[in-house]
């Protein structure tokens, strides 16, 4: 880490201004925010608020390197044919695009658990919406640190 | 690194009846993401798995829908409930149209 930040002071001592001044002007990665996540979350389930609980979202606080970021969901649920867990949405409001991964269960599964690895740009909020059968809505939100951002290239 | 994706999946071969077995998989794909530019400031187009599925004798007991925010490699584990003997079918579905399957047999006594 150290020597790519001198390596990149001298770059820009070097080209001296025009190196400063290109830095600066540089275009930056359009992000997503809360607001594609609220956006989003309009398009999926309209209007309807979720409720807190019942989600378990389980991700690292810290994530040192944002290539590889474990994500688990674990839905309280009894996974009956008259109760389960449709369909689980993971949101990010710091990535490109808000969009993680979306889960469709069905009773079979015995337990609405699952786990991914994903990719974060930057340090952000992670946030997890889970559709009962009934309709009713749950949501847990996490903050991942994001050391290395996963968007590099 | 463009070889062609090779799904693993890990299931027991066999379960009691009602029990609760973890499925993990794993494929080896680039998931690029269609965000990055390369060195001639050109944007390298999306090329990612956007669907994983798990059916179980023909039937579909799980669905993933992943976005470009998905790891380079994707890992995908789920839970399945054993109740009777048969087989999975994994079926991973690429941008490009291509679909790579993979079967498991699970025996239930």
């Amino acid at each position: 880490m150290r020597s790519s930040v001198n390596e990149a002071r001298r770059f820009v001592l070097k080209t001296g201004a025009i190196g400063a001044a290109a830095a600066v002007l540089a275009p930056r990665l359009a992000l997503a925010d809360a607001k594609a996540v609220e956006a989003e979350l309009k398009k999926l389930f309209a209007d309807k608020v979720p409720a807190s609980g019942r989600v378990k979202l389980d991700v690292p606080q810290i994530a040192e390197n944002g290539l590889v970021v474990p994500v688990n969901v674990d839905i309280e649920s009894p996974m009956t044919a008259a109760d389960y867990v449709k369909s689980v949405h993971i949101l990010a409001d710091g990535n490109p695009l808000p969009g993680i991964i979306s889960y469709s269960f069905t009773p079979e599964c015995g337990k609405a658990s699952a786990a991914a690895r994903m990719r974060l740009a930057t340090t952000q909020n992670i946030i997890c919406v889970a559709e009962m059968s009934d309709g009713k809505l749950f949501m847990a939100k996490s903050e991942v640190k994001v050391t290395i951002g996963g968007c590099g290239g | 690194m463009s070889t062609k994706p090779t799904p693993r999946v890990r299931v027991p071969a066999n379960a009691k009846k009602g029990e609760l077995i973890e499925v993990k998989t794993l494929i080896s794909h680039e998931m690029e993401s269609g965000q990055r530019k390369d060195s001639a400031g050109k944007t390298i187009p999306r090329k990612i798995i956007n669907t994983f599925t798990a059916e179980f004798n023909g039937k579909k007991v799980f669905e993933a829908t992943w976005h470009p925010a998905i790891s380079a490699n994707p890992y995908q584990s789920f839970f399945y409930k054993a109740e009777e003997s048969g087989e999975f079918t994994f079926k991973w579905k690429d941008d490009d149209g291509s679909v790579y399957e993979t079967k498991n047999k699970l025996a239930v006594a």
